[in-house]
C-alpha cells in the first residue's frame, strides 16, 4: 500500500486539534473540557510522530511518550480537582464556577 | 565618621526599639529617647567645634567610603553650615517628637519608635548625603516609615492621608530618580567616568535642551515636598491625620528637605536654568503665601488650619531661594529653622488639645485659657511667631526674605507683604477660636504636665533666642550662602 | 543706666508671666508697679543730669548687642536718647507709673491680676524700645510689640466675644498700617542702604530731590503706618471699639502713649517729610479732617469712654495737623499736655464707672458732683484742659498755637484754620456736655463704692499737671527750646496779621462752645427734646454716632468679600485635580476588570485569540 505522507498526518493532527479546541470552547461540562484537552494533547503528539517520521528521527516518538506521561499525570490531578469541585459546588457546569472573578 | 555615627545611632536605635518591645512596654520609649539625645549631643558637639573662627572653606566635614564602585556609587557624606543647622534642627525636633509620643502611643510602641527613628535617620541622611544615589536612597528611607506612622497611628482618615502622601512623594521621587540617572549617563558620556558623586557632577556641561528636563524632574520632586502651591494637596491631609510626632516631623523636617534639595542640588548644579526658573518661581511663591493664608482662615479643623499655615510660610522660602540675594538666602535659612520650631510647637499643642478634648473641631473649642492658662500663654507666643512678631525668630526670617526680594522684584514683594496681614487674620482667628471667647468644651481638662512643660519651654526659649540672637546661625551659614549667591 | 529703663519692665513681664499665678496678689502688684516706678525715677535722674550738663552731641547712646548682620546689612539693638526721646520716655514712665499705681486699686478684685500687670509691663517696655530705638528695625520691633500688648489688653476679659472682636479689629487695622510702613522701610533701604535713623536723616537731603516721587512714596507709607497706630482716618475704626478694655488700659495705651507712636514716628523722620511737600499737605489734611469728624462723633456718644475715645482721635488729629504744617514742637507739646489730661479723664471715668457699678451710659449718671467731689474736681480739670480753657489749663497753651499755625504756617490755609477752629468749638462743647451730664443734675444711679485713696492720689497728681503743665511753654518757651536741637521751628508765611487776634478768636470760640454746652444740657434741655423729635436730626445724629459710617463701609468693602472668597475655597478646589486622577484610574480599573469574569471559556478563547494575533503578526513583520 502507498505510504501515507507526513503532510497528510499533519493535516489529520491539525484537524484533531481544531476539533479538540472547538470542544473545549463549546462544552459546558468540565469533564468534557478535560477530554477535549486530552484530544488536543494527543493531536499534538500525532503531529510530533509525523514530524519524526518525516525526518527519520526517533525524537518524535520520544516526545509522544513524554506527552503521554504528562497527559496522564495532568488528567489524574485534573480529575481529582473535578471531584473536589463536585463535592463543594454540586455542579460540573463551568458557567456556574465563576468565583475567581473581580 | 561622626556623620555616619549620627545616622547609625538612629538606625540601630530603631531596630533595638522594635526588638525590645517584646520584653518591656516602656523600653522602646527610653531607647528612642537615648538614641535621639545621643544624636543631638553629637550635633551640638559639631556646632560647638565648628562655630569658631572662619575655616578654609564652607565644608566642615567630608567623609568618603566606597560602596558600589562598579556603578560609581560611593558612601559620601559631607557637612557644611547649612547641613549643620538642619541636622541640629532634626535631632532637636527628634527628641521632642519622642517626648511628645510618650503617653500618646499605646499599641505597637516598638514599631512606632522604629518608624520614627528610621524616618529621622532618613532625613538626616538626606541632609548630609553627597552622592546622588545615596541621596535618593535616604529620600526613600525617609518616606516609607512616615507612611506607616500615618497609616497605623493616625486619625480617622489616616488611610486616605497616608496613601495620598505616599503616592505624591513617591511620584516626585521617581521623577527625581530619572533625572539623577539622566545626569549620571550624560556625565559618563562626556567625561568617560560614570559616577553619582555630587562634587564630580557639579561641573557637568549639559546642553540646555536636556538640562531643562533634568531640572524639571528634580524640581517637581522638591516642589511636591516644599510644597509649592499646585502640588500641595497632600499636606493638609497628611498633617492633620498624622499622630502628633508625625505632624511634628512632617512640618518641622520633611518640608525642609524640599527646600534643602533645591538649595543643594538645583541651584549649584544648574545655575543657568535656575535663573530662568526664578521668573515664575517667585510669583508661585507669592501665590503660595496668599493661597495658603486664605485657606488657613477658612478651616474648621485645628490641625488642617496649622497645615495650611505651613503652605503659606513655605511660600516665603520659595521666594527667598529664587531671589539670589545673600540677605534673602539668609532669611530662607532662618525661615526654615524658625518655621520648623514654630509650626512644630503648634502641632504639638494641637496634639495635646486633641488628647484632652478628643476633637480637632474648632467649633467645639472655646475659652480654654481659663482651664489651660500655661498652654494658652505658650499658644499665644507661637501664634505671634506665626504672624511674624518681632522679638521672635520668624520676624527676622520674613523680614530678611522680603527685604532681599524687594531688591529684585518690588511689586511681588508688596503682594507677599499682604501675606503678613493675612497671617495676622488666620493666627488671631486660631487663637480666638481655641483659647478665647466664651468657655465651651471641656472645663475639666488638665493644664500642662511636667513633660509637656519641658517640651514647650525648650521650643519657646529657642524661638525667642532665635528672634533676639540670630547672629550665630547667620554666621554659620554665611560661607555656604555666599558661595550659592555668587553663582 | 540708660539700659535699665526699658529692661526693668521687660523683667517684670517675664517674672509675672511665668510666676504670676503662684505669687500672692500684693507681690504681683508690687513687681508690676515697682518696675515702672523705678523706671520713672531713673528717667528723672537721667533728665536732671541732662538739664544740668547737656551732652555735647545732643544724645545719649548705648549699644546693647548686635542683632543681626548679613551682607551689607547691619542692625543692632542700640538705644539713643535725645531731647525728643526724653520727652516721650518721661511721659511713658511717669504717666505709666501713675496709671500702674491706679490699677492696683482698679484691678484688685480681678481674677487675672498678674496677667494684667505682665501685659502692662510688656507694653511699657515695648513702647520705651520704640522711642529709644536707634534704627528703624528696632523701632518696628517696639511698634509691633505695642500692637501685641494692645491686643492682649483690649481682649483682657476674653470671655466676652465682643472684647475679642475689638482686640482682633485693633490688631488687624494697625497691621495694615504696619505693613505699609514696612514697605516704606524697604524702599528706604533700597535707596540709602541703611536703617540707622540718624544716617537716614543726614543723607536724605542729598539723596532725594525735594518733591520727587520716591521720597513722597516713602513718606506716604510711613504716614500710613502712623495713621494706623494713631487711629487717624481712614484707619481710625479700631479705637472706639478698643474701649472694651479696662480703663487703665484705655488711659495708658489708647490715650497717652501707643496712639501717639505715629506722632513720634513722623516727628522723628521729619527730614523725610520736609522733603515731600505732598506728604506734609496730606498729613495736615488728614489731621484736619480727622479732628473734625471725630469731634462730631464725640458730641453724640452716650458711652463715657467712647466720648473720650473719639476725643482722643480728634486731639491726635490736632497733632497730625501740626506735624503736617511743620510745627513739630507744637505737636509734641500738645502730645505732652494731652497725655496728662486724657489719662486723667480716662482714669476719672474709670473711677466713675467703678463707683456706679459698671454703668457706662452718661445719661444714666448724674448728680455725682456732691457724691464724688474729688473725682468731680479732677475730671473738671481734665475737661477744662481738653476744652482748652484760657490761661488755667494746659490744653490752652498747647492747642491754641496749633490753631495759629493752621493759618500762619507755610502749609496753612483758611480751610485748615476754620476746620481746626470748628474742632476747638466742638471739643469745648462736648467736654462741657460730658461734665454737665455726668456730674450735674439729678442722680440716676446710686453710688455703690467710693474710689479709694490710691486711685485718688493718681487723679490728683494728674489734675495738677493738667492745669500747670502748660506753664513751661508760656511765657518762656522752655519746652520748644528743649527740643530745638532735634526739631526745626515752623516756617511761617509772610505778611501775617498779629497772633493776638487769632488767640482772641480761639478763646471766643472755646467760650462759645462751653457756654452752648452748658446751656443746652443744663438749662434748656427741652431744646434737646425738640431736636430728638426731628427725623433729620436723628439721622444726622445716628450718622455721627456710628463714626460717619466707616465701619459699615469697611464691612461691605473688605470684610464680607474676604469671608466669601476664603469660604468658597474651603475644600480646596485644586484638590479636584488629584481626585480626578484617582477617579479616572478607578474607572479604568473597573472597565478593564470586566474581562476578569471568572468564566473559563472566556479565558480559553482569550488565549486562542492572542495566539492567532501573534501568528498573524509573524506574517506581517
Amino acid at each position: 500500500m502507498t505510504p501515507i505522507g507526513a503532510n497528510t498526518v499533519l493535516v489529520v493532527a491539525a484537524a484533531l486539534f481544531v476539533l479538540g479546541l472547538a470542544a473545549a470552547l463549546t462544552r459546558k461540562n468540565i469533564i468534557f473540557i478535560l477530554i477535549a484537552v486530552e484530544v488536543m494533547l494527543n493531536a499534538s503528539g500525532l503531529a510530533f510522530v509525523a514530524a519524526g517520521a518525516k525526518w527519520h528521527q526517533p525524537d518524535g516518538q520520544v516526545m509522544f511518550l513524554f506527552i503521554l506521561a504528562m497527559a496522564a499525570a495532568e488528567i489524574s490531578v485534573g480529575l481529582a480537582l473535578v471531584l473536589q469541585i463536585y463535592h463543594q459546588h454540586k455542579t460540573l457546569d463551568v458557567e456556574d464556577l465563576k468565583e475567581l472573578s473581580d | 565618621m561622626i556623620l555616619a555615627v549620627m545616622i547609625g545611632v538612629l538606625l540601630i536605635g530603631g531596630v533595638l526599639c522594635w526588638l525590645s518591645a517584646q520584653w518591656s512596654a516602656a523600653a522602646p520609649k527610653w531607647i528612642a529617647l537615648v538614641a535621639s539625645l545621643l544624636g543631638l549631643g553629637l550635633s551640638v558637639y559639631c556646632w560647638v567645634h565648628f562655630s569658631g573662627p572662619e575655616l578654609r572653606g564652607p565644608w566642615f566635614i567630608d567623609f568618603r567610603a566606597s560602596w558600589i564602585p562598579s556603578f560609581g556609587i560611593g558612601f559620601h557624606l559631607a557637612m557644611d553650615g547649612l547641613s549643620l543647622v538642619l541636622l541640629l534642627l532634626t535631632f532637636f525636633l527628634g527628641v521632642l517628637a519622642v517626648l511628645c509620643s510618650w503617653k500618646e502611643i499605646r499599641e505597637r510602641t516598638g514599631f512606632f519608635f522604629f518608624c520614627l527613628l528610621w524616618t529621622l535617620a532618613g532625613i538626616s541622611g538626606v541632609f548630609v548625603a553627597m552622592d546622588l544615589f545615596l541621596f535618593y536612597f535616604f529620600w526613600e528611607v525617609m518616606l516609607v516609615p512616615m507612611y506607616f506612622l500615618i497609616a497605623l497611628w493616625g486619625d480617622t482618615r489616616r488611610r486616605y492621608a497616608a496613601y495620598k502622601f505616599f503616592i505624591f512623594t513617591q511620584a516626585g521621587g521617581l521623577l527625581m530618580l530619572l533625572s539623577i540617572l539622566a545626569l549620571y549617563f550624560i556625565h559618563g558620556q562626556r567625561t568617560g567616568s560614570y559616577t553619582f558623586d555630587y562634587f564630580s557632577l557639579l561641573n557637568t556641561a549639559v546642553d540646555p535642551s536636556a538640562s531643562k528636563w533634568i531640572v524639571a524632574g528634580f524640581l517637581i520632586a522638591f516642589a511636591i515636598k516644599l510644597p509649592v502651591v499646585p502640588l500641595h494637596n497632600w499636606l493638609p491631609d497628611a498633617h492633620s491625620e498624622a499622630p502628633t510626632a508625625g505632624s511634628l516631623i512632617l512640618a518641622g523636617l520633611l518640608l525642609k528637605t524640599g527646600a534643602y534639595g533645591i538649595i543643594r542640588i538645583v541651584l549649584p548644579l544648574f545655575p543657568g536654568d535656575s535663573a530662568a526658573i526664578a521668573h515664575w518661581a517667585i510669583p508661585l511663591g507669592v501665590a503660595g503665601i496668599v493661597y495658603g493664608a486664605l485657606l488657613a482662615f477658612a478651616q474648621t479643623d485645628l490641625k488642617r488650619l496649622i497645615a495650611y499655615t505651613s503652605v503659606s510660610h513655605m511660600g516665603f522660602v520659595l521666594l527667598g531661594i529664587f531671589s539670589f540675594r545673600e540677605i534673602a538666602m539668609q532669611g530662607t535659612v532662618m525661615q526654615i529653622l524658625t518655621h520648623g520650631i514654630g509650626t512644630g510647637a503648634l502641632f504639638v499643642m494641637a496634639g495635646m488639645l486633641k488628647e484632652r478634648l478628643h476633637t480637632r473641631d474648632l467649633g467645639l473649642m472655646g475659652g480654654l485659657w481659663t482651664a489651660l492658662p500655661s498652654m494658652g500663654g505658650v499658644f499665644m507666643l507661637f501664634t505671634m511667631a506665626s504672624l511674624g512678631l518681632p522679638m521672635l525668630g520668624n520676624f527676622i526670617a520674613e523680614f530678611l526674605i522680603l527685604l532681599g526680594t524687594f531688591l529684585v522684584s518690588p511689586v511681588l514683594t508688596v503682594l507677599a507683604s499682604g501675606g503678613l496681614v493675612l497671617s495676622a487674620l488666620y493666627s488671631l482667628r486660631m487663637m480666638q477660636k481655641v483659647f478665647l471667647g466664651p468657655v465651651r468644651g471641656g472645663t475639666a481638662v488638665q493644664d500642662l504636665s511636667g513633660r509637656e512643660w519641658l517640651l514647650l519651654a525648650t521650643l519657646s526659649v529657642s524661638i525667642v533666642a532665635l528672634g533676639l540672637f540670630p547672629q550665630p546661625v547667620i554666621n554659620l551659614v554665611r560661607p555656604v550662602v555666599r558661595l550659592l549667591v555668587s553663582n | 543706666m540708660l539700659g535699665y529703663i526699658p529692661a526693668l519692665p521687660f523683667l517684670g513681664f517675664l517674672v509675672l508671666s511665668l510666676g504670676g499665678r503662684v505669687l500672692p496678689r500684693s507681690a504681683a502688684a508690687v513687681i508690676g508697679v515697682g518696675t515702672v516706678v523705678v523706671a520713672a525715677l531713673l528717667t528723672m535722674v537721667v533728665g536732671i543730669r541732662w538739664l544740668q550738663v547737656p551732652p555735647v552731641p545732643g544724645e545719649y547712646n548705648l549699644l546693647l548687642w548686635n542683632w543681626f548682620t548679613t551682607g551689607d546689612l547691619s542692625v543692632a539693638f542700640r538705644l539713643r536718647v535725645d531731647a525728643l526721646t526724653l520727652v516721650f520716655v518721661f511721659i511713658i514712665t511717669f504717666v505709666g507709673a501713675l496709671i500702674h499705681i491706679y490699677s492696683t486699686a482698679y484691678m484688685k478684685h480681678d481674677r487675672d491680676h498678674a496677667r494684667f500687670f505682665a501685659c502692662m509691663n510688656l507694653f511699657v517696655g515695648a513702647m520705651l524700645l520704640l522711642v529709644m530705638a536707634d534704627n528703624l528695625v528696632l523701632l518696628y520691633l517696639g511698634w509691633e510689640g505695642v500692637g501685641l500688648c494692645s491686643y492682649l489688653l483690649i481682649g483682657f476679659w476674653y470671655e466676652m466675644p465682643a472684647n475679642c472682636s475689638a482686640a482682633n479689629k485693633a490688631f488687624l487695622v494697625t497691621r495694615i498700617g504696619d505693613t505699609a510702613m514696612l514697605i516704606g522701610l524697604f524702599l528706604l533701604y533700597r535707596q540709602l542702604g541703611t536703617f540707622d535713623i540718624q544716617t537716614i536723616l543726614q543723607r536724605s537731603p542729598h539723596q532725594f530731590l525735594r518733591g520727587a516721587n520716591d521720597i513722597t512714596l516713602i513718606a506716604f507709607l510711613l504716614l500710613a503706618g502712623g495713621m494706623g497706630k494713631s487711629a487717624q482716618i481712614p484707619l481710625q475704626t479700631w479705637l472706639p471699639d478698643a474701649m472694651a478694655g479696662p480703663s487703665p488700659v484705655s488711659a495708658l495705651i489708647h490715650a497717652a502713649t501707643m496712639v501717639t507712636a505715629g506722632v513720634y514716628l513722623i516727628a522723628r523722620m521729619h527730614v523725610l517729610f520736609l522733603l515731600s511737600p505732598q506728604a506734609m499737605a496730606a498729613t495736615a489734611l488728614i489731621g484736619g479732617i480727622t479732628l473734625f469728624v471725630a469731634g462730631c462723633s464725640a458730641m453724640v456718644q452716650t458711652d463715657i469712654k467712647r466720648v473720650l475715645a473719639y476725643s482722643t482721635i480728634s486731639q491726635i488729629g490736632y497733632m497730625f495737623l501740626a506735624l503736617g504744617l511743620g510745627a513739630w514742637g507744637a505737636a509734641i507739646f500738645h502730645f505732652f499736655t494731652h497725655a496728662f489730661f486724657k489719662a486723667l479723664l480716662f482714669l476719672a471715668a474709670g473711677a466713675v464707672i467703678e463707683s456706679l457699678h459698671h454703668e457706662q451710659d452718661i445719661f444714666r449718671m448724674g448728680g455725682l458732683r456732691r457724691r464724688l467731689p474729688l473725682v468731680f474736681y479732677t475730671f473738671l480739670a481734665g475737661a477744662a484742659a481738653l476744652a482748652a480753657l484760657p490761661f488755667v489749663s494746659a490744653g490752652f497753651y498747647s492747642k491754641d498755637p496749633i490753631l495759629w499755625y493752621a493759618y500762619s504756617a507755610r502749609g496753612g490755609s483758611v480751610f485748615l484754620y476754620l476746620l481746626s477752629l470748628a474742632g476747638a468749638g466742638l471739643t469745648a462743647f462736648y467736654s462741657t456736655r460730658l461734665v454737665v451730664v455726668v456730674f450735674g443734675g439729678e442722680q440716676r444711679t446710686p453710688v455703690t463704692e467710693k474710689p479709694g485713696k490710691v486711685m485718688t492720689i493718681a487723679l490728683v497728681i494728674l489734675a495738677v499737671l493738667a492745669v500747670t503743665a502748660g506753664f513751661i511753654e508760656w511765657p518762656r518757651g522752655l519746652f520748644s527750646r528743649f527740643l530745638e536741637g532735634v526739631l526745626p521751628a515752623p516756617v511761617l508765611k509772610d505778611g501775617l496779621p498779629s497772633e493776638g487776634l487769632f488767640q482772641l478768636i480761639a478763646v471766643a470760640v472755646t467760650l462759645l462752645g462751653i457756654y452752648s454746652g452748658y446751656v443746652l444740657y443744663r438749662r434748656r434741655q427741652e431744646v434737646l427734646l425738640r431736636w430728638r423729635q426731628s427725623a433729620r436730626i436723628r439721622a444726622v445724629r445716628l450718622f455721627f454716632l456710628n463714626g460717619w459710617g466707616f465701619d459699615a463701609l469697611y464691612r461691605t468693602l473688605f470684610v464680607r468679600p474676604f469671608l466669601f472668597i476664603s469660604g468658597i475655597n474651603k475644600p480646596d478646589w485644586l484638590d479636584w485635580l488629584n481626585k480626578g486622577v484617582v477617579r479616572a484610574s478607578l474607572t479604568l480599573s473597573s472597565l478593564l476588570s470586566v474581562s476578569q469574569n471568572g468564566s473559563l471559556r472566556w479565558y480559553i478563547a482569550g488565549v486562542l485569540i492572542g495566539v492567532l494575533f501573534i501568528i498573524t503578526l509573524q506574517f506581517f513583520l
